[in-house]
């Protein structure tokens, strides 16, 4: 039956050194991603060039919008005595040519092994005035040897606060949210359920309104969007911050408890029911506000419509793969529903994922296979020995959902063969809603396909 | 469609001037540097100005260049089918050339080999770095031998590992030899492809036609009798491009030997010397493989150019002129005569619409050039082009071969040293023949590039960054701007079409005489897309704009 992933045998090979079909891709890109939620930033990869070029053409055919970044285009001269000299070169051009507000470095395996010191070598640039007033460089290290993009959004959104965050004495009664490793219509959407609630916020890093932007005629570089520089700094006078996503989000908002003693709730991300319940009632308590009607609303419409359609979902086996942070609230959202998320990759490494995973699975009726630290390869391979109805994962999955006849819903990162991921959200009960919408479009759809004339059904 | 843009019946005093105010912006020696890159092309009698090309990346500029893993991995082996191609790097490089180029292959059995939609890698840690990585690369290598059985795997290195001092080539030895001992046979070889050699992806072309023909090329004698036998270089079936090609030369009765390396296979590469002609379509990729096969083999190359009903034509007509045989070069005749009905009807309407439109086309290191054909045909002009990594010989043609210094950023890229092989090399053609050949025009092993066959009022700028691309286009605007994916969206919320060359926008193919059909249409429907007209809601209003964008021209 395989025909594209041919090559894929059903039997299970422990594999140490090889990795086949990455459920994960490397730190940088996560850092670029992060760096264009600030308002008015250019990104920058000081590394050789082909990191930036690949990384901003994967972003590009995700979102379907422009993706500037800058690099420093290292040559084999400066990778053997260091890219000082490029990087400075660098940030001159970029201020004189782009005239970005900020510029948020950070690095690659290359820049890494050798062992640049960004931060020394911003001050340099500094001090030989390449930085104008009122501008900022701000830099993340994120070799791509160690975690993954994952890691690479969470070190760069821990270093853009590092490098902003200035407590004033005054408490600006915000709530900081770092909304995690999600699209910018699920940023849009965090926001739109903090103001319904009337919770001041600083989002960071935003990239509602820079990677869904509109067509007008006008290119702007730097487009209304983003986190201003302003607000990272105030960020260290909230009263507290809502990390959504342990992997992706954690470490910005423990620095700034460390830092600055702003408390940090680290959460799972905003998605399915018990999730967005969890962030709608600490928001609630954190902001000292109540939840309006309008929220409620969603909710019971969010009950009502997994309990129309609940009889599709029962029972229902689900291949995950993605993002740890995403695939945690998934499987919890999948599970409340009574799906039954039996095989669960990801490329991220980060043994807490068993925990996450055990816990959330532990009074249902299956014990699902997980992995962190695996691949497509390996997740192919369980579905081949135990066959599941639905698989939820990126572009990627296709070939897999192709060669086992099994539907897919995308989600997750990168999906550069639909639309809708920009502009619509996965995350709070209306996020959730579109989920079960795909859900049972896709199920539904595969029923259309396969039942035979004396039982294809008019109505569902 | 009544008024044009003003800046079609532009001077070459326009574009000077535009250039030195383009040129104000940036600090002074990147202005120097510049200036030598972007050019007014005055291409008189066939001798253009100089150009800056193939030098170092302005740091900071926002380049369109990718790199050497690019150049290697990514455009010459990743469009062969049947060897395993592990990246040894962290996860990234694997990842993202993973599926990304739409090189199509055709295994022709359900069990045949066909390892492109498998990304493999060592995906390097941190412990990797620290104590290097050639243990983890051998264990990977027996892991894909054990997994796949394949007949050839393939490494490549990224940034790191020329760094940390791992030897890619001496694990593959080792590992061959261990697999050889067994009675396994396996060939294994490497690519010393770091992203940081070189200045762009031109680099890893070179290393990936240095290594392919040192370990792969020549390995196969026994090859079937046929007739008319080429190699078709520098074609890599983006879109089936390939494919329409096979098709018409199958259908002249000329046999492709081996193709480098859309929808190819190891085989292929393996008794490429068994070829009597090797054609480039890409010159800059893949030069270096057809200079080498003729010192050694004695195989005489031809540029050739399927991109263009007249440049099809032209190509085809050249390789039967080479094999000189009447009943070859009545069949091409007759496949042309087929073929020229539906490109005459297509035109006949297509061209009404698209007729006295402008172009700029910004691609890699040969469409830049090759794509002109199609824009010609339709009654457009290409009033700027340029490449992003392509050399001098690219752009003024290798008639200034000799005159190109290698300069500190290149010269690490090794220039192998190939003798005639003592047992295979066999010259094509006779001294008499190949003078008379010559008498009647023919040309071998030349490209006259780029800049003589653009017209003086246009511009020709090398390494095109991101400010530029932008200023070009608000000030000129041309009806279509031709580059990748990291422009396309730029350009288009400016309201100007963006056609993407290297992906073809997911469309394709354009190679051939149904290929060109295809594009067409596809500039058609894209310069003439209604959706340019709805950029401004009804109650906007706003005076400045009206009468300068495209749409409003439509």
């Amino acid at each position: 039956m395989s025909k594209l992933l041919r090559h894929t045998p059903t039997e299970v090979m422990d594999r140490k050194a090889l990795s086949i079909n990455p459920a994960k891709t490397c730190q940088p890109i996560g850092a670029m991603y992060a760096a264009l939620g600030i308002h008015g930033c250019l990104p920058h990869s000081h590394g050789s060039q082909g990191c930036c070029a690949y990384h901003r053409s994967m972003l590009t055919r995700h979102y379907k919008e422009p993706v500037s970044a800058a690099t420093s285009s290292f040559t084999e001269g400066s990778s053997v005595f260091g890219g000082q000299a490029n990087l400075v070169q660098a940030i001159n051009n970029i201020f004189t040519v782009y005239e970005p507000d900020v510029i948020a470095v950070h690095t690659t395996c290359l820049s890494e092994t050798i062992g640049d010191d960004v931060p020394q070598i911003v001050d340099k640039a500094k001090k030989e005035g390449k930085v104008p007033d009122q501008k900022y460089v701000v830099s993340a290290s994120t070799p791509s040897y160690a975690g993954s993009h994952v890691t690479g959004f969470a070190n760069m959104v821990r270093g853009m606060i590092k490098d902003f965050a200035e407590a004033s004495g005054t408490k600006n009664g915000k709530v900081n949210i770092i909304p995690g490793f999600v699209e910018p219509s699920d940023m849009e959407e965090i926001k739109r359920l903090a103001e319904l609630m009337k919770v001041k916020t600083i989002v960071m890093p935003d990239t509602s309104g820079v990677l869904n932007g509109p067509l007008t005629g006008e290119y702007k570089m730097f487009p209304e969007g983003g986190v201003t520089p302003a607000e990272l700094k105030d960020s260290a006078n909230s009263r507290g911050t809502l990390a959504l996503g342990e992997w992706a989000s954690a470490d910005g908002a423990r620095f700034l408890d460390t830092e600055f003693k702003v408390p940090c709730n680290v959460l799972p991300l905003p998605i399915g029911l018990n999730n967005t319940d969890l962030f709608v009632d600490t928001l609630r308590r954190l902001g000292g506000v109540n939840v309006p009607e309008s929220i409620l609303h969603e909710r019971g419409q969010l009950v009502d419509l997994i309990s129309d359609y609940h009889q599709y979902f029962y029972g229902k086996k689900v291949a995950l793969v993605g993002d740890p942070d995403q695939l945690i609230a998934l499987t919890d959202f999948l599970v409340s529903i009574d799906m039954q998320p039996v095989h669960i990759v990801t490329g991220t490494p980060g043994k807490m994922f068993y925990k996450r995973i055990e816990e959330i699975t532990k009074d249902a009726p299956f014990t699902p296979n997980m992995k962190e630290h695996g691949d497509m390869f390996l997740l192919h391979q369980w579905i081949k020995n135990e066959p599941v109805d639905l698989i939820m994962g990126n572009t990627y999955c296709k070939y897999i959902a192709k060669d086992e006849d099994i539907p897919h819903i995308r989600h997750g990162f990168p999906i550069i063969d639909r639309v809708g991921h920009q502009y619509f959200p996965t995350v709070g009960y209306r996020g959730a809603m579109r989920l079960l919408e795909k859900i049972v479009d896709a199920l539904l759809s595969r029923l259309d396909r396969d039942n035979p004339v004396e039982s294809f059904e008019l109505v569902y | 469609m009544a008024t044009k843009n003003k800046m079609v019946n532009i001077t070459n005093k326009d574009l000077n001037d535009l250039k030195e105010e383009l040129l104000k912006k940036y600090p002074p020696k990147v202005a120097r540097k510049r200036a030598k890159q972007f050019m007014v092309n005055e291409a008189t009698d066939g001798n253009p100005p100089e150009i800056q090309a193939n030098v170092r990346t302005i740091p900071g500029i926002i380049t369109m260049r990718g790199c050497t893993y690019a150049g290697c991995k990514g455009v010459i082996l990743g469009p062969t089918r049947d060897i395993v191609n592990i990246t040894h790097g962290p996860i990234g490089c694997g990842f993202y050339s993973w599926l990304t180029r739409r090189n199509q292959t055709s295994p022709q059995g359900d069990d045949d080999w066909n390892f492109m939609p498998y990304a493999f890698s060592t995906d390097m840690s941190e412990n990797d770095i620290v104590f290097g990585g050639e243990k983890k690369l051998k264990a990977a290598i027996m892991e894909a031998y054990e997994l796949f059985k394949p007949k050839a795997i393939a490494i490549f290195a990224t940034c790191p590992v020329g760094l940390i001092g791992d030897d890619i080539h001496s694990v593959a030895r080792d590992a061959k030899k261990e697999l050889n001992e067994k009675g396994v046979d396996i060939n294994i070889f490497g690519f010393s492809c770091e992203g940081y050699k070189g200045v762009s992806q031109s680099a890893g072309h070179h290393i990936a036609n240095n290594q392919i023909f040192t370990h792969v090329v020549g390995l196969e004698d026994d090859v079937p009798e046929s007739k008319y036998r080429i190699n078709m270089l520098g074609e890599y079936n983006i879109g089936g491009d390939a494919f329409v090609i096979e098709d018409i030369l199958e259908r002249c009765g000329i046999t492709i030997n081996a193709t480098f390396s859309g929808n190819s296979t190891y085989d292929q590469f393996a008794r490429a010397h068994a070829a009597d002609l090797n054609c480039i379509m890409c010159h800059r990729s893949i030069n270096y493989v057809a200079e080498m096969m003729e010192t050694k083999f004695g195989i005489p190359w031809i540029k050739v150019n399927f991109i263009g009903v007249d440049a099809t034509i032209k190509s085809l007509r050249k390789i039967a002129q080479y094999f000189g045989d009447k009943e070859l070069i009545e069949r091409v005749e007759a496949v042309i005569a087929e073929e020229m009905p539906a490109i005459e009807e297509a035109l006949a309407d297509i061209r009404t619409r698209t007729e006295g439109k402008t172009a700029m086309l910004f691609v890699g290191g040969s469409r830049a050039h090759h794509y002109q054909e199609l824009f010609r045909e339709m009654g457009m002009k290409t009033i700027a082009a340029g490449y992003e990594f392509a050399h001098r010989d690219d752009y003024e043609g290798r008639r200034v071969l000799g005159d190109i210094k290698v300069d500190a950023d290149s010269r690490n890229i090794e220039e192998l040293e190939v003798e005639a092989c003592p047992e295979r090399y066999k010259p094509r053609k006779s001294e008499g023949e190949l003078k008379r050949l010559e008498a009647e025009g023919f040309e071998f092993k030349d490209y006259e590039g780029l800049m003589p066959d653009m017209p003086e009022d246009t511009l020709v700028i090398d390494d095109l960054n991101q400010y530029e691309a932008d200023e070009l286009v608000k000030r000129i605007k041309p009806d279509i701007f031709c580059a990748g994916i990291k422009e396309k969206f730029g350009i288009q919320k400016m309201g100007i079409p963006m056609k993407q060359l290297h992906s073809y926008d997911s469309g394709g193919p354009y190679a051939g005489f149904s290929g060109a059909v295809n594009f067409y249409k596809e500039i058609d429907r894209l310069v003439n897309s209604r959706v340019w007209g709805f950029m401004k809601a009804p109650w906007e209003k706003n005076p400045e704009l009206s009468g300068t964008f495209v749409w409003e021209n439509n």
